[in-house]
């Protein structure tokens, strides 16, 4: 074990953990905001990759590339939220559908241009698409193309707008409907209709985040997606942990998530530094992620078993 | 005088699970009409329909049959949230009126915006943070010194005051209150139920207020009306009010309904 070799992985793991991050607080915006687990991201992540890969490989401009993947990981979120509110489907079964019937949508996406008309991967050299947004050819470097700096710029702007939004009146009314629907219903808020925005702005951020990871990783995949529900977890949980108890104020929760998705890169960096098999991550992120999710209620049934043997006692 | 009619309730009927084997009619052709300004309470034993019958005019679920005009408007088929604009609403549980993870003026922000398009302004303004500041010290509970507490940290007592607070925030033209007071200790119950009496007179609103306590059934409103099995069967004025005890009820609902009161939590509360 060279202590070199890890050094040499961090800066990698942090540019990871910001993109990452961007997906996880679309990944908070539906799980602790509206109160839904939505699996669709798993799918919509991939297929950000995919329009981003497809766009930039074609000539246009990286950031109309992003663009566009936002506007398509809208339109995943919209058929989920109507499969949901629209069809009476349970929220993570609609989730499942969605994500399910993308991976089909994303081999077709990424096959648009080919003879074929469907390819599991598109891939898109730094070499060749000189202008794309980040790469991790240049994570190592000590100067302004080193993709950590737009990757923070990006990752501080966006906590702002979603502090701004969830703080406007709109915004508001969606908190309402994830904290308590009868009430928002009482108070004139449209919850089916709130649910379906809240899941579009979800996965165009998903989605987002996907387009930059291809181009960081420098190819888009048909699987990049897989597991991207549970990393995201993995992130919201770890910031609320560690970060839970300072961070009181929304977009410092915000920040926490993106702190917790790098946390979880770093800490992915170690253990595969220490031997692990990276055929094993998953199965790790797994377990962790489960772990913490078992602590609430783990937690819960303490204080009332106390509770019993106070009451036994007097 | 058809304009001075807040509320129609023509002939609705709602049946439950219907063709199964729970089938239950809980509203089987109701008709009630409120005048602008009525405080009615509402008395029945268990499964009589009392809380059916407010969640139907708020448009919970769709009746069966019937109409419901409100404020000379029909609202039968407007969905919940449309129909909220028009409504004030406090509920037996103090967890549901509320929006606990969000803070007390974020809460009232939430109810003062009921009825009007939300938009992207910022959700709430200096200028309501005072409003409100000055409407929670007249509840005289505190509240005014801890608008930025979450509301899953106050009481059952404190959550119901500021529901209605919420709910009559914006003068509606009627409000339902289903049992409010049910879940609360005796001591806080009768606090919340004088400020609701406060709070209806001071802004003249019409009310229908759904209670299991017979002695405040006659105490508060100008108008009490019984119901049983999905229908109302007892409809009595102001004079009559004053004049019926919690006894004289029993007694009518025993003449009127063929059969005993033999509600335990009704007969405890009298």
């Amino acid at each position: 074990m060279n202590i070199t070799q890890l050094l040499n992985q961090m800066p990698g793991a942090v540019a990871q953990g910001l993109i990452w991050g961007i997906m996880a607080i679309g990944v908070y915006i539906t799980f602790r905001i509206l109160d839904i687990a939505d699996l669709t991201v798993d799918g919509s992540i991939a297929t950000g990759g995919a329009v981003a890969a497809i766009l930039i490989t074609s000539g246009v401009h990286p950031w109309l590339a992003v663009f566009a993947a936002f506007l398509v990981g809208m339109a995943a979120g919209a058929v989920t939220g109507l499969f949901h509110t629209g069809m009476g489907i349970p929220a993570i079964l609609s989730g499942i559908l969605t994500q399910l019937a993308l991976y089909s949508i994303n081999l077709r996406i990424q096959g648009i241009g080919t003879d074929l008309g469907s390819r599991a991967n598109v891939p898109m050299s730094i070499n060749k698409y000189k202008n794309m947004l980040v790469s991790l050819r240049n994570v190592g470097n000590f100067s302004l193309d080193n993709p950590i700096w737009l990757l923070l710029l990006i990752t501080v702007l966006l906590i702002g707008v979603m502090y701004w939004f969830f703080g406007t009146e709109y915004g508001c009314g969606l908190r309402a409907v994830g904290a308590n629907q009868q009430m928002a219903r009482a108070q004139g808020i449209n919850t089916n209709t709130g649910k379906v925005i809240g899941l579009m702005i979800s996965n165009g951020l998903v989605a987002f985040s996907g387009a930059l990871m291809a181009q960081y990783q420098g190819f888009s995949d048909v699987s990049m997606g897989r597991g991207a529900i549970v990393i995201g977890l993995a992130a919201v949980i770890i910031g609320e942990v560690i970060f839970g108890k300072k961070f009181r104020n929304f977009a410092l929760k915000l920040l926490a998530v993106s702190l917790g998705a790098i946390i979880y890169y770093l800490v992915i960096q170690v253990v595969l530094w220490m031997g692990l098999s990276t055929d094993d991550l998953k199965l790790l992120t797994a377990l962790v992620v489960a772990l913490f999710l078992a602590m609430p209620y783990w937690k819960s049934r303490l204080s009332a078993r106390k509770l019993k043997g106070g009451a036994g006692n007097g | 005088m058809a304009e001075k009619e807040m509320l129609i309730l023509r002939e609705v009927y709602k049946t439950f699970n219907p063709g199964t084997i729970t089938e239950k009619t809980a509203l089987n052709g109701v008709n009630l009409t409120l005048a602008k300004g009525d405080f009615v309470t509402v008395i029945g034993g268990n499964g009589a329909g009392k809380s059916t019958m407010l969640n139907a005019i708020a448009g919970t679920f769709p009746v069966d049959r019937g109409n419901i005009l409100l404020g000379g408007r029909e609202i039968t088929r407007l969905p919940e949230h449309r129909r909220a604009a028009l409504l004030g609403r406090v509920f037996q549980d103090p967890m549901t009126g509320t929006a606990a993870s969000m803070n007390i003026e974020e809460n009232l922000a939430l109810a003062n915006r009921r009825g009007q398009p939300r938009g992207l302004r910022w959700g709430i303004t200096a200028k309501e943070r005072e409003q409100y500041r000055e409407k929670l010290s007249s509840l005289e509970l505190g509240l005014e010194n801890r608008m930025g507490s979450k509301v899953g940290l106050l009481s059952g007592g404190q959550r119901q005051a500021l529901t209605l607070l919420m709910a009559t925030l914006k003068h509606p033209e009627l409000l339902l209150l289903d049992e409010h007071t049910a879940a609360l200790d005796p001591k806080t119950a009768e606090k919340v139920l004088r400020l609701t009496d406060q709070l209806i007179r001071e802004n003249g609103l019409t009310a229908i207020m759904v209670t299991h306590n017979m002695k405040d059934a006659l105490a508060l409103g100008n108008r009490t009306i019984m119901m049983h099995e999905g229908r109302v069967i007892l409809d009595l004025d102001a004079e009559q009010k004053k004049e019926m005890t919690v006894e004289g009820l029993l007694e009518q609902f025993e003449k009127v309904s063929g059969r005993e009161l033999s509600n335990d939590r009704m007969l405890l509360t009298k």
